[in-house]
């Protein structure tokens, strides 16, 4: 049983933020109830005085548990999952939990942040590079970085990165695999985790995070 | 255990003060990342990490790299001193601000992005860092004691430590930042923070050496 909360937890979100799927998978696998305040990035609410109080690095997802206000998608789920364990996100074998922390940093560190929006803003408004060139930038990282993961995947058994239940090492892969489709970047070199991304989107806790079924 | 480290690759410098901090011997494999085309693409290392990335530990059997996975499994593994608050809320705003930086701010501005930038490289630098530490000055007003985190050093000081640093080679100004300026101050006084500082290990170059 869940413990009893005399708020529900809020999400600031946005429907297309990879690092706000990744929190909303994980709300959904641990059953967690929450409500999300939609902060639309490509409009700049996220500069708003308001939310910039709650999250002075302007970014989302941010997340509302009581008096804790926390963002950094990696550093919720953690949070989430220490708090609410019903449902874990991460073995109780250590060793196992190191691989998994690994798989989630590589997509949160090494790719992901080098395709978010902010960079690709500034890398057009401020560095002027043409559409070509950001092109050619965001399929490079999401190449190199998707061959390292394939290579952490070859124990798995096509259906979770990692074991036999989903783990954040998924709530991490599947957002990463979402964006490198709306790129039309070409997966054919990576089975694993397309196999993984098939499975995990027939799951309900996956399916209900997606961009498209968002309220925003 | 066995470290293949860079000595100024920040990442690696994380793992060596969790490695003093938790009074673990280990030995060091260097891994010079711009020497003959950057030795993490050899052949050889490639065997020890197909990530072809810095840094990298040998422990207990297993090879970890990624260096949060690596300190979060010493403390897993090792847990005294801890390196993580027992309270959850503290717990959480350390992970935080340690996320904050190792995916917010130095994947900006690490060598393979930089070798992408030309030109524009210490520009790019620079602007990736302030924005980074404008919002981390904020963020400790509501968390800093002593440390990034109430009074404890923490995964949070780990990596700000070797974040300042390099906005210190990139020339950022620090005037801005006050709190983050009197933390790195404070922690730099810790013998860990100075045996695994970069000008101390066994590849630092001699006219870089402390």
């Amino acid at each position: 049983l869940q413990k009893l909360r005399s708020q529900t937890m809020k999400l600031y979100s946005y429907f297309r933020s990879s690092a706000a799927y990744r929190v909303r998978i994980g709300l959904n696998i641990k059953g967690l109830a929450y409500e999300t305040v939609p902060v639309h990035l490509v409009k700049n609410e996220q500069q708003s005085e308001d939310y910039l109080k709650l999250n002075p690095s302007a970014l989302v997802p941010t997340l509302i548990d009581g008096d804790l206000t926390l963002s950094q998608s990696l550093s919720i789920l953690e949070y989430l999952d220490e708090q609410y364990p019903e449902t874990k996100l991460l073995p109780s074998d250590v060793q196992e939990t190191a691989k998994i922390r690994a798989f989630s940093q590589a997509i949160a560190c090494d790719i992901h942040p080098l395709n978010n929006l902010r960079v690709l803003k500034y890398l057009k408004n401020d560095l002027n590079v043409s559409d070509e060139q950001k092109n050619y930038w965001y399929q490079h990282w999401i190449i190199e970085g998707f061959q390292n993961l394939e290579q952490q995947l070859q124990d798995s058994n096509g259906q979770f990165c990692f074991g036999e239940q989903a783990t954040i090492a998924d709530c991490c892969l599947i957002p990463q695999v979402y964006n490198a489709k709306r790129f039309k970047i070409d997966l054919s070199a990576f089975p694993k985790i397309e196999s993984i991304y098939h499975h995990c989107l027939s799951i309900p806790a996956f399916y209900n995070a997606a961009p498209e079924q968002q309220p925003d | 255990p066995i470290l293949y480290s860079y000595f100024r690759s920040s990442c690696s410098w994380r793992v060596r003060i969790a490695l003093a901090l938790k009074g673990i011997a280990y030995d060091v494999v260097p891994v010079n990342l711009l020497e003959d085309g950057g030795q993490q693409f050899s052949a050889e290392f490639k065997a020890v990490n197909p990530m072809q990335q810095v840094p990298v530990l040998k422990i207990d059997g297993i090879t970890l790299s990624q260096s949060l996975a690596i300190i979060h499994y010493l403390e897993d593994t090792r847990p005294n001193p801890r390196l993580l608050p027992q309270d959850p809320k503290k717990k959480a705003q350390v992970r935080m601000i340690a996320d904050h930086i190792v995916s917010g701010i130095q994947p900006l501005q690490n060598l393979s992005v930089l070798q992408q930038m030309g030109e524009k490289k210490m520009e790019w630098a620079q602007n990736c860092i302030s924005s980074g530490f404008q919002a981390l000055e904020q963020t400790l007003q509501h968390t800093a004691g002593r440390y990034c985190v109430g009074d404890e050093v923490s995964m949070a000081d780990l990596c700000l430590v070797p974040q300042v640093s390099n906005a210190e080679r990139f020339k950022v100004d620090m005037g801005p930042y006050p709190t983050i300026t009197r933390i790195n101050k404070a922690l730099l006084e810790l013998e860990a923070f100075k045996v695994s500082h970069p000008s101390r290990q066994p590849d630092t170059p001699a006219e870089l050496r402390a």
